[in-house]
């Protein structure tokens, strides 16, 4: 069954050496990781990166005239070129350093959120949210006494273009949604979802934690007013993500978190705050993973996202192929549009089942409800079994998943 | 370690009892009842008890949804307390706590879990640890006739 003939653009053997975490053994077996939706692994220059900054460069940045200090903030700034130029922003101020997509959406939902919506504003967003994009909407709504409005999806995952602009009107105030479904798989027609928002002039927020390790994002192209990502998703190290704001957007929201590097002055009598994007960071940064998050854009960068997307469609065709081929299982997230995110159920054995039962063959998938409660609830399963894949797997890797779940089966049959 | 795991966790005797639960089913008349939920995984589970001077289990049953491991968990659990005094009860959910988190060894430490000894393995799995906890601590809640739904998280 399995072939070696794939139509590369990429040399995913040479590609693989790259990533010391895809070498080792998980029950004497070689692991298979297909959990990159959850987070992706990182390629040696980033790990040497944060290495060296701790070895030979440490410093905190923005303050102090040392050596060290000059060098840790000027690898801290041309990273926020790097992000910049990543999703082709106008200007690096518009590149705010965060922990995380989390605190991206978090920061929008308390500075922007809070200052300019009132009560009986409509949120909207769609029912395949990450809990991170549904819960801080929920906080802002009981203060303020906003609403939140959920665009439903159809029996394939996909969101219903109609309703969204049955929504749309005077009330709406913000559109807050996914671009890549993490539990389904789903690109969202995001440009259009853009534009029909920007007719009424309503800013919309793009949750792109994980489209950018996928697909080409441009932030002027798409002319989304936020967008945000997670560095861990993106091949990066873990606390550091990205929120992308319009400047004119950022320059009118007050500070989200105060503290040293967001001030220009501070007395006790009256503080002036810092100019952008130091407004939003307050306190030390996460310095080493910001400067590890740049080696990470540059390595994406150097695979290319055009040659990414076009290998990782071929993994996909091949999954879901070979996945339909076992009898009685059922994807979940059939989307015309899909990044390369399969998740499925089987009528006999529960997805927390399979997920320990492949493990024991070597092989890392999510099972669970994949922090889209209201998906599952959607499609009417508890969980489901979620094999999500990056550049560095195979189709070999898909079809030891195969073989492991044709495995479980026997195991779970008579 | 020279183990295998996959047939120490999902041995005969689990499977056959998701395959056909014992005691799956709603008591009407119940005296206690209480439901459980995982929210990590998704399980959920309904158990009833009928109790006798209020003191022994006449009956007991549950009703839910989840994977292997807590099914048979479940499933096993009625029947081994079903006839069995509150004390009793108690006295085995001690035991089966200790012998999921590998505290007790069958072969070495006295107790009366019977087939429950079919999970000793599943410490090995420390994620499915709760799949097969959640119905104890759901019988548990019924007997404290808790009303709000028990969480393992
Ligand atoms: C679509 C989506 N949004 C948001 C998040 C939250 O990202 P993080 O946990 O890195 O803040 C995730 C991560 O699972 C995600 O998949």
């Amino acid at each position: 069954m399995t072939t070696n003939t794939m139509t590369m653009s990429l040399n995913v053997t040479k590609i693989r050496q790259d990533f010391p975490n895809l070498h080792i053994q998980v029950h004497g077996k070689p692991l298979v990781y297909l959990d990159n939706a959850a987070t992706t692994f990182k390629p040696k220059v980033v790990i040497d990166t944060i290495l060296k900054h701790y070895q030979s460069g440490t410093s905190n940045v923005h303050r102090g005239i040392h050596y060290l200090s000059e060098r840790a903030t000027q690898d801290f700034e041309t990273t926020r070129e790097k992000v910049k130029d990543f999703i082709n922003a106008r200007k690096a101020l518009e590149i705010i350093f965060t922990k995380g997509t989390t605190e991206s959406i978090n920061l929008v939902t308390n500075s922007y959120g809070r200052t300019f919506l009132q009560k009986g504003d409509e949120i909207i967003i769609s029912g395949m949210e990450h809990h991170s994009n549904i819960v801080p909407w929920q906080i802002l709504c009981e203060e303020k006494g906003c609403v939140l409005r959920v665009v439903p999806i159809n029996d394939n995952g996909e969101l219903i273009f109609g309703e969204f602009l049955k929504f749309l009107g005077p009330k709406t105030k913000l559109v807050s949604m996914v671009y890549v479904s993490n539990s389904l798989g789903t690109i969202n027609p995001i440009k259009k979802v853009i534009e029909a928002a920007h007719r009424l002039k309503i800013p919309v927020l793009v949750d792109a934690a994980q489209a950018v390790s996928h697909i080409k994002v441009d932030v002027q192209d798409l002319d989304c007013d936020f967008l945000a990502f997670s560095g861990h998703k993106l091949f990066g190290p873990t606390g550091v993500g990205i929120l992308y704001g319009k400047e004119e957007l950022l320059e009118k929201m007050p500070p989200y978190q105060g503290g040293g590097d967001m001030i220009a002055s501070v007395s006790f009598e009256k503080t002036t705050y810092n100019v952008l994007p130091h407004k939003f960071e307050a306190g030390t940064p996460n310095v080493a993973d910001v400067i590890g998050l740049g080696a990470a854009i540059d390595y994406v960068q150097s695979i290319g996202l055009e040659n990414i997307a076009e290998y990782e469609e071929e993994l996909l065709a091949y999954g879901t192929k070979i996945l339909k081929s076992i009898l009685g299982l059922k994807l979940i997230g059939t989307a015309k549009h899909k990044a390369s995110i399969l998740s499925f159920i089987l009528p006999s054995i529960h997805p927390h089942d399979l997920g320990t039962l492949v493990n024991e063959e070597g092989i890392a998938i999510r099972t669970g409800h994949h922090c889209t409660q209201p998906v599952m609830k959607r499609f009417n399963v508890p969980a489901t079994a979620r094999a999500s894949l990056a550049f560095y797997n195979t189709k070999e890797e898909l079809d030891r998943l195969v073989a492991a779940i044709t495995k479980a089966k026997e195991i779970f049959s008579d | 370690m020279d183990y295998d795991s996959r047939t120490e966790l999902y041995q005969q005797m689990i499977l056959e009892h998701n395959k056909k639960p014992r005691n799956f089913h709603k008591i009407e008349n119940a005296t206690h009842t209480a439901e459980g939920y995982n929210p990590l995984c998704g399980d959920h589970i309904n158990i009833y008890l009928q109790l006798k001077n209020d003191s022994i289990i006449d009956d007991i049953s549950f009703i839910g949804d989840g994977c292997a491991i807590s099914k048979a968990s479940a499933s096993m659990m009625t029947t081994a307390l079903k006839g069995k005094t509150i004390e009793e009860a108690n006295v085995l959910f001690d035991q089966f706590h200790k012998l999921i988190k590998g505290e007790l060894v069958p072969e070495r430490d006295k107790n009366a879990l019977g087939k429950l000894t079919t999970f000793t393995g599943i410490w090995h799995f420390p994620a499915r640890v709760k799949c097969a906890s959640l119905c104890w601590h759901t019988m548990k809640g019924a007997l404290n006739q808790v009303v709000k739904p028990v969480s393992t998280e």
